[in-house]
């Protein structure tokens, strides 16, 4: 057996991580996983005691989410409407006993091209707050992550908080996810929307994001780009265009194929600018 | 190694353990709470869900130094003073429960959303038992045992407990169902002595490669633990086992050679974590890969290696029937319809994985395990360890599903090695991974066929020639090889036929049985063409059927002239009200909708024949009546969730004549029960429910010829004695004066035996293969997406002829569950070997995927049958895909050639269709 610690406070989880490595546990619904018919002999930080990461925040120009708030902390939570995306997102994400453990900044350390948490949250512009015993910086979280399974952070650090900054006006925003069964499903393609309204009722600005389509999910400037200045309807939907879809690298594997991924991305972003259009 | 002390139940506890430990494990092992169950480890089946805090979780995900100072209830702080919870009645009542092994979790997730909201809706009772998988029930039943707690759906309709003589036909619960519901009841891996050794397969990482193992010494250095390391040197009988008695082909370990990926290469045996610790690729095995052989056509190719030396060409065999001429019977026909179908390698996914241990007595080993079939595997674990099969014994534990997946020997063998050897209990737990890696699946077809029918709508000739995957080795590929062209052209009479397999062998996975046996697959080709045949002569797909339907009087392809209980044309008859119904329904939804979603119905007919294929089948049962009364069924047929020890209940307490409460049931254990065969084949209420009847009959004419009574007498059982009324004259007999005698020590014993008379089949397949066909029809409902390619079952009816219906609860539990896997089967389990071996990436139908069912029970009697019965458990399966596939067709003008049809699958197919007909 390795070594263990369930540290209160977040200095000593810092402190820890900067005198070794250690392999960091917060909700285990990724953790374990892994490590199925082995014994776990990692030596291990359980993050789950630092009350202080518990949290949702509004910060002013920003809500914070505490590194271990989990998905259904955050379904309970009284958020803004323009949180749909994350919160839509949240409902798909395994079953109730998946989401009363997991945390959002688990989906996002964890880096799965599959994470129905990150294309919501790129699409809500969300930064990732990290903490390490030389101090504390703040990285977007389309910088954060860099690959299947792979980011930026350094094994000293330790993700704090998620920062998602609020929108100048109103916004609206959606999460429509594809699997091939109801619940607990992989998702094969998922798409995330948010679009600002500006004064004139036209788009002020739109964010979309695709996941499971590229080793990260990938915001769609183009399209993004065709959206800003239209008047917000139904038509929002036949902006969108194959041509659009650029950013994206899809791979065939057993959940799909490359061309059925982006022939499903599409649909799925027209449905969500269709609802984003339509929604009052 | 840690003190966490929590709350477990609402008592204090504390125990010693690593802080990193799953609390499913902790809870299970250090502190024998095992009513919470791991069917995966990895969150994915939520059999393991408990409360942290008053809120559900996995607890295979916790570690336990997470619950320090915290609250946790498992399944077994749910009754409170030994009274049920109404949901646990509910459960009881539904026949929510089937194997029992997914309930804890499901009961738990149900308790969990109580304590949220008081009367949950139907979409609240999904969402919040989502996260639990359960392969038995097809979940409907759940959700109605959940809804009536929440006040939403009456009672269930259940039979008051029958009196004598009534039992079979009445509807009641499982008489074994009350255990299952507080987690008492003791699955594979839920039991053995405290000194047990584990033992954990090293496992091959190559689908086909030559290895040898070296010397163990540094590895017992580094790990005190090790208590043994056994390889294919160390099996003191034959290294081979297989289901036929001929056919041992596969090693208990490999001996320098193995053929596909998970093949068991070594065996740790050790303290528990010592043998979970070491990695595979420390113990010192070298492997020399070799090409793999994936898929039949690189088996079939030329220069490609052969397996099985004695196996040219990779050919396991052919199987083949012949009636008629086909070829001219198609060429004289209207209209000739043909297809290539495929279908994937399909896995049982059992929520409880394999386990059991075994111990050695003087010269006996005893294995206490879950299976489908207790004395295939005594006979099995016997010659591998080169002993009389009398020296084994297999003590089954309750069986947490089994499909046809246990009906091949897994943990067997090396818990009865290890343990033969070290003469210390062993045991063994597969983990999901190794579980789906390492057992049999259902074999992937490649099916070509031809039909063809008069303008008229008569079938006129039928032809056939189907691959069949049996991966690396043999298992049940004879069997299935046999079976498919026998029921390949479908329940229907057709004047010529002839019909061809091949089982072929590959650097796969076993493909062995899986409920259904190839029918499945061969049902998805038949029922196809029928459908494209109905549609070129306009003819309607269920009217085309029903005059088709194969009717007494009328001969099988194998020239089996049908005298009896052959109730398709019935069961299709019962279905033509719903299927015009739902036809125009679909129809106007399709002219009125936005035409992105889009409705069709679809039909499925089947048939299966019950009980091995021409070979003796045969089950035994025993009753005996006990010096002080009791009366007792030693049954050695093994409930796998099922309801087996119910209807078996039934049947001989009627025989006997003696309400069903009365009787005491011994089950399983090959010492104390005779061999009723295995769970397969839809045999046993139909062969074992003979046996059972028999035998209850047997033993109420010995104890009327003890009392010299007549044939309608009346009989009491009495502490000690049995009353005999015979017309007004009363009769006692004293048991206890009685000498005790035979294997079980009653006092008055009787047994019955019943063998279904078939006969062999001759080179063209002609013969009597089996004593009776089961026969049933279901129409399936379905939307369709048609941008996404997505495919919503929306619902099933379901016909079934099942000669008598010996306890209707238990049979619709069957064809519930049976409509779940064949709904997965046609849109979303696909096997791939080193891909999808977990139960993220391989996916079984969940909650919110399982429609509505509707069940139509048709009792057309057969004559051998008890009461009349005949089997259930695998036709349920079969026309649940074709009925689907034909509803996706009615939606979208798309045929389905290749199961599972996945939403890319689909999508191509409706976007193929535009191009041809822009
Ligand atoms: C059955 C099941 C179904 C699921 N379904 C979905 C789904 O539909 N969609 C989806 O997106 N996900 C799904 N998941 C995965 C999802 O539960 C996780 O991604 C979860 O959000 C991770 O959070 P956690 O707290 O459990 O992470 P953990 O397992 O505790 O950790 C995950 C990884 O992140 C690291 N980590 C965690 N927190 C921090 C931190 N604060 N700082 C630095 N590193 C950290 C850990 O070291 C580890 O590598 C599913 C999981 C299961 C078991
Ligand atoms: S064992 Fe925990 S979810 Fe399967
Ligand atoms: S009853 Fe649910 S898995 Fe068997």
């Amino acid at each position: 057996m390795g070594f263990y610690l369930r540290p209160t406070a977040v200095e000593e989880a810092v402190r820890a991580l900067g005198e070794r490595p250690l392999a960091i546990v917060a909700g285990g619904t990724d953790f374990y996983p892994a490590r199925v018919g082995r014994v776990v002999d990692e030596d291990v930080l359980d993050l789950s005691a630092l009350a202080e990461l518990r949290r949702i925040e509004d910060a002013g120009d920003h809500i914070r989410i505490g590194a271990l708030v989990t998905w259904s902390g955050l379904i309970a939570a009284d958020l803004p409407a323009w949180f749909r995306t994350l919160k839509l997102a949240a409902r798909e994400v395994g079953g109730i006993q998946v989401q009363n453990a997991g945390t959002i900044a688990g989906n996002i350390c964890n880096a799965s091209p599959a994470a129905d948490g990150v294309p919501a949250l790129i699409a809500l512009d969300a930064a990732v707050e990290l903490a390490s015993a030389r101090g504390t910086r703040r990285v977007p979280l389309t910088e954060f992550i860099i690959g299947n399974r792979r980011t930026v952070r350094m094994p000293g650090e330790l993700v704090t908080a998620i920062r998602i900054p609020k929108p100048s006006g109103v916004a609206t925003s959606t999460f429509l996810k594809l699997g091939a069964r109801r619940y607990l499903v992989i998702s094969i393609v998922m798409v995330a929307a948010v679009i600002e309204r500006a004064a004139d009722g036209t788009v002020g600005a739109a964010r979309i994001a695709v996941g499971s389509c590229a080793p990260v999910a990938r915001r769609l400037p183009l399209l993004e780009a065709a959206l800003a200045g239209r008047p917000i309807g139904r038509a929002l939907a036949d902006v969108a265009t194959a041509r659009h879809l650029e950013p994206l690298a899809p791979i065939d594997d057993v959940r799909g194929t490359r061309d059925y991924r982006l022939d499903a991305a599409l649909t799925l972003v027209r449905r969500a600018l269709a609802e984003l259009g339509t929604a009052t | 190694m840690t003190t966490i002390a929590f709350t477990l139940n609402g008592r204090a506890t504390s125990v010693e353990v690593s802080p990193v430990r799953r609390l499913a494990h902790v809870l299970r092992e250090d502190l024998g709470f095992t009513g919470t169950k791991v069917g995966c480890d990895a969150g994915d089946c939520g059999a393991c869900t408990v409360f942290l805090d008053g809120a559900q979780v996995c607890a295979c995900m916790v570690p336990a130094g997470q619950v320090a100072g915290r609250r946790i209830e498992t399944v077994e702080g749910l009754a409170k003073d030994g009274k049920l919870t109404a949901l646990q009645q509910a459960f009881h009542h539904f026949n929510a429960a089937q194997c029992g092994i997914c309930t804890p979790g499901m009961l738990m997730a149900a308790a969990d959303l109580f304590q949220r909201t008081a009367r949950p809706s139907e979409d609240e009772v999904m969402d919040a038992l989502g996260g639990v998988l359960c392969r038995c029930t097809g979940y409907r039943k759940i959700v109605d045992a959940v809804l009536h707690v929440a006040g939403r759906v009456p009672a269930a309709a259940l039979d008051n407990t029958p009196d004598a003589g009534r039992a079979v036909g009445a509807r009641f619960p499982k008489v074994d169902g009350l255990q299952k519901l507080d987690g008492r009841e003791i699955f594979g891996a839920d039991q053995a002595p405290a000194d047990a050794l584990w033992l954990r397969a090293v496992r091959s990482p190559h689908f086909s490669a030559t290895f040898t193992v070296g010397a163990c010494d540094a590895l017992h250095r580094k790990y005190p633990g090790l208590v043994r390391v056994f390889t294919a040197r160390d099996v003191p009988g034959n290294n081979g086992f297989g289901v036929y008695p001929q056919v041992k082909d596969q090693p208990v370990l490999a001996d320098g050679d193995v053929r596909f990926r998970g093949e068991a290469v070594a065996a740790l045996v050790g303290d528990r974590d010592t043998v979970m610790t070491i990695r595979d690729d420390e113990v010192p095995i070298h492997y020399t890969p070799r090409t793999a052989l994936v898929g039949v056509d690189s088996a079939l190719a030329e220069g490609a290696h052969r397996l099985h030396t004695d196996k040219p060409g990779n050919i396991l065999a052919f199987g083949y029937v012949e009636r008629g001429d086909a070829d001219a019977a198609l060429a004289a026909a209207d209209v000739v319809v043909e297809g290539t179908f495929e279908t994937a390698f399909v896995e049982h996914a059992y929520i409880e994985p394999e386990a059991g241990w075994a111990r050695r007595v003087g010269d006996r080993v005893e294995v206490t395990v879950t299976t489908q079939t207790p004395y295939m595997d005594r006979d099995e674990v016997a010659q591998v360890l080169g002993i009389a099969n009398e020296a084994v014994r297999i003590i089954p534990t309750a069986c947490g599903g089994g499909f046809g997946g246990k009906l091949d020997i897994s943990v067997q063998p090396l818990v009865a090695l290890a343990a033969w050897h070290l003469d210390r209990p062993v045991r063994c737990v597969y983990h999901r991974i190794e579980s789906m890696s390492s057992t049999t699946k259902r074999h992937p077809a490649r099916m070509t066929a031809r039909y063809g029918c008069t303008k008229d709508g008569a079938l006129s000739g039928f032809t056939f020639f189907g691959d069949f995957n049996t991966g690396a080795y043999t298992s049940w590929g004879l069997t299935v090889k046999d079976r498919v062209p026998i029921h390949a052209m479908g329940p229907y009479h057709v004047p010529a036929v002839r019909a061809k397999t091949r089982a072929v062998f590959t650097n796969e996975t076993p493909a062995g049985a899986f409920r259904g046996f190839g029918v499945p697959q061969a049902a998805i080709t038949h029922e196809a063409l029928m459908d494209e045949m109905a549609e070129r002569i306009g003819m309607d797909p269920l009217e085309f059927r029903w005059k088709n339907a194969i009717r007494v009087g009328q001969p099988t392809a194998s020239g089996q002239v049908l005298k009896a209980s052959a109730g398709l044309a019935e069961c299709l008859a019962a279905l033509r009200p719903h299927w015009r119904k739902a036809r125009a329904e679909a129809e106007a939804f399709n002219r009125t909708g936005d035409g992105v979603r889009r409705r069709g119905v679809g039909v499925g007919a089947i048939w299966y024949g019950c009980g091995a294929t021409s070979a003796p089948n045969p089950s035994t049962m025993r009753m005996g009546v006990a010096a002080d009364g009791t009366v007792t069924l030693y049954s050695g047929a093994q409930d796998i969730g099922q309801g087996t020890n119910t209807t078996m209940s039934q049947v001989a307490a009627d025989g006997l004549g003696i309400a069903v409460d009365r009787l005491r049931l011994v089950w399983g254990d090959t010492d104390l029960t005779p061999d009723s065969g295995k769970t397969s084949a839809s045999r046993q209420a139909y062969v074992s429910g003979g046996a059972a009847k028999r035998a209850g009959e047997n033993l109420r004419a010995e104890i009327l010829r003890l009392a010299n009574a007549g044939q309608d007498a009346w009989l009491r059982f009495e502490p000690g004695a049995i009353v005999v009324e015979d017309r007004g004259r009363m009769q006692t007999i004293d048991l206890r004066r009685l000498e005790a005698g035979g294997p079980n020590g009653d006092v008055i014993m009787a047994e019955g035996y019943f063998d279904p008379p078939t006969e062999p089949l001759d080179e063209k397949g002609q013969g009597v293969p089996y004593a009776t066909y089961g026969f049933a029809a279901q129409i399936a409902e379905v939307e369709v997406d048609v941008e996404l390619g997505t495919v919503k079952v929306r619902r099933i009816v379901a016909a079934h002829d099942v000669g008598r219906s010996l306890n209707p609860t238990q049979v619709e539990g069957q064809i519930h569950g049976g409509v779940a896997q064949g709904l997965g089967l046609a849109l979303m389990e696909e096997y791939i070997p080193g891909r999808t071996e977990n139960l993220h990436d391989y996916l079984i139908p969940t909650f919110g995927d399982v429609p509505e069912i509707e069940t139509i029970l048709v009792e057309d009697p057969e004559p051998t049958g008890p009461y009349g019965a005949k089997g259930v458990g695998e036709h349920v399966l079969c026309a649940t895909a074709p009925a689907i596939f034909g509803g996706i067709y009615q939606a979208t003008g798309v045929r389905i050639r290749r199961a599972p049809a996945t939403p890319d699958r689909v999508r191509a197919a409706i976007l193929a269709r535009k191009e041809q007909r822009p």
